[in-house]
């Protein structure tokens, strides 16, 4: 029985359902409270993340998003009913880290995750399609760095601690969500009284949406960034068409919910700067193409004992402090008076640095 | 003799990648190890995209795939 629902979730069908599943709930996530166009955004709700915790005192966007705990334990149950928890670390995890934090700035240069570069498509905002472009760009660098022979090594399986740090920190972040204690007067646990981290559904059915993905994730190997990587390498259209149905989807349930509205200039917290919306892009995708997966299959991977992912997923939230304590995060157009945002000359440079970075991991970490 | 593909412990695509390019050097059959459901699934598919025939064994937490044309 458990084989055959593996080889169920293994299928084609099994990976459109778990599209269906995050194109019909994100845009519900919306509805019930959630950013608009960021039903599910696992860049930003990570940076969210950072901001509670205040690691940057970016005040507008502070909240622990019990979506991404969901999402490592939703994968953490899927693994342990299914016998596929297997604790393993090893392969390089300080240039994991590094990609973390780079996969980041370019994320929020862009302000968000490919996961919300499809659904801000699927809400009708157009400069997705420049984030998207960018991403394609990315990955289709880092296959030519796989062609030519990049990796970073084998992992080793290991203590069965090490598997649990991960969801055990999502626990412990629960648990600051929940209790919310004030550490000092001024200080951390800091929520958002306005701006997007002010917006969020209610608790349970945060967790509730996120343990559904996470466990379907977890069972269906789901990835933005091994989609287009997939095609590009061996014509593999398994994984991008959980990606269609997840657009397909998510644009009918906006359709039905009135969450459509096309253009470019000042949609939901986004910017209408095209070159920079791309070039966020084109690092986030080449740091995830070299990481081996999208910010969201990584977090499922920690849930099942990657220890490696793990530490990407720590790389992406100390970027994330970095990228507002740095100023270098996108900034959304300013609709009242007109004014197109995009990112600081910082920003700029941060971008710029992370691509040569990536270069150079891509270049120098290969079998001969 | 078979050919054997050492894949245990690299994250997909790696495992893919070696398999098909063990594939493409057409010396069969050629034996596959790897230690995670994921890379088992997705040998699989590749090898059988590849016209190849798949029998898998678990031996004590490893996974051995056997791909034959």
């Amino acid at each position: 029985m458990s084989e055959r629902l593996t080889r169920f979730f293994a299928s084609r069908w099994g990976i459109v359902l778990a599209g269906v599943a995050i194109g019909v709930l994100a845009p519900l996530l919306q509805k019930a409270g959630n950013p608009q166009n960021m039903g599910i955004c696992v860049a930003c709700f990570e940076r969210d993340i950072a901001g509670a915790l205040g690691l940057h005192r970016a005040a507008v966007v502070q909240y622990i998003r019990p979506e991404i705990i969901a999402f490592v334990l939703g994968a953490t149950i899927a693994a342990l009913l299914f016998r596929e928890f297997k604790p393993r670390a090893g392969s390089a995890p300080i240039v994991r880290f590094v990609l973390g934090v780079f996969a980041m700035i370019g994320s929020l240069a862009f302000l968000g995750c490919p996961w919300r570069a499809l659904l801000r498509l699927a809400g009708g905002d157009l400069n997705a399609i420049l984030g998207l472009a960018g991403l394609v760009t990315g990955v289709t660098i880092g296959v030519q760095f796989l062609k030519a022979g990049y990796n970073l090594g084998r992992s080793s399986k290991t203590y069965a601690a090490v598997g649990w740090i991960m969801p055990a920190t999502m626990i412990g972040l629960l648990l600051l969500r929940i209790f919310a204690p004030k550490f000092s007067a001024d200080g951390a646990i800091f929520f958002s009284e306005k701006g997007p981290g002010s917006l969020h559904a209610p608790l349970l059915i945060s967790l509730g949406a996120g343990l559904v993905i996470g466990f379907l994730a977890q069972r269906t190997r789901f990835c933005t960034m091994g989609s287009i990587r997939d095609v590009l390498l061996m014509g593999d259209t398994h994984l991008i068409s959980g990606v269609g149905a997840l657009l397909v989807v998510a644009f009918i349930t906006n359709l039905l919910l009135g969450q459509v509205n096309f253009g470019f200039f000042g949609q939901p917290v986004a910017h209408s700067s095209y070159l920079w919306n791309f070039l966020g892009m084109v690092l986030a995708g080449l740091a995830f193409a070299l990481a081996g997966g999208c910010p969201g299959r990584q977090l499922f991977l920690s849930g099942e004992g990657d220890g490696d992912a793990g530490v990407f997923v720590l790389g992406m939230i100390t970027g994330a402090a970095f990228a507002h304590n740095f100023a270098l995060a996108g900034s959304p157009d300013n609709v009242a008076d007109g004014i197109v945002g995009g990112i600081s000359p910082y920003g700029m440079a941060a971008v710029l640095l992370g691509l040569v970075v990536c270069l150079v991991i891509g270049l120098t970490m290969r079998e001969k | 003799m078979a050919k054997v593909v050492d894949a245990r412990g690299f994250s997909c695509p790696q495992p893919v990648i070696l398999t098909r390019r063990a594939i493409q050097e057409g010396q069969f059959p050629i034996e596959v190890l790897v230690e995670t459901v994921t890379s088992r699934e997705n040998v699989r598919r590749a090898a059988e995209k590849l016209g190849c025939q798949v029998e898998v064994e678990e031996m004590g937490g490893e996974l051995k795939l056997t791909i034959t044309k």
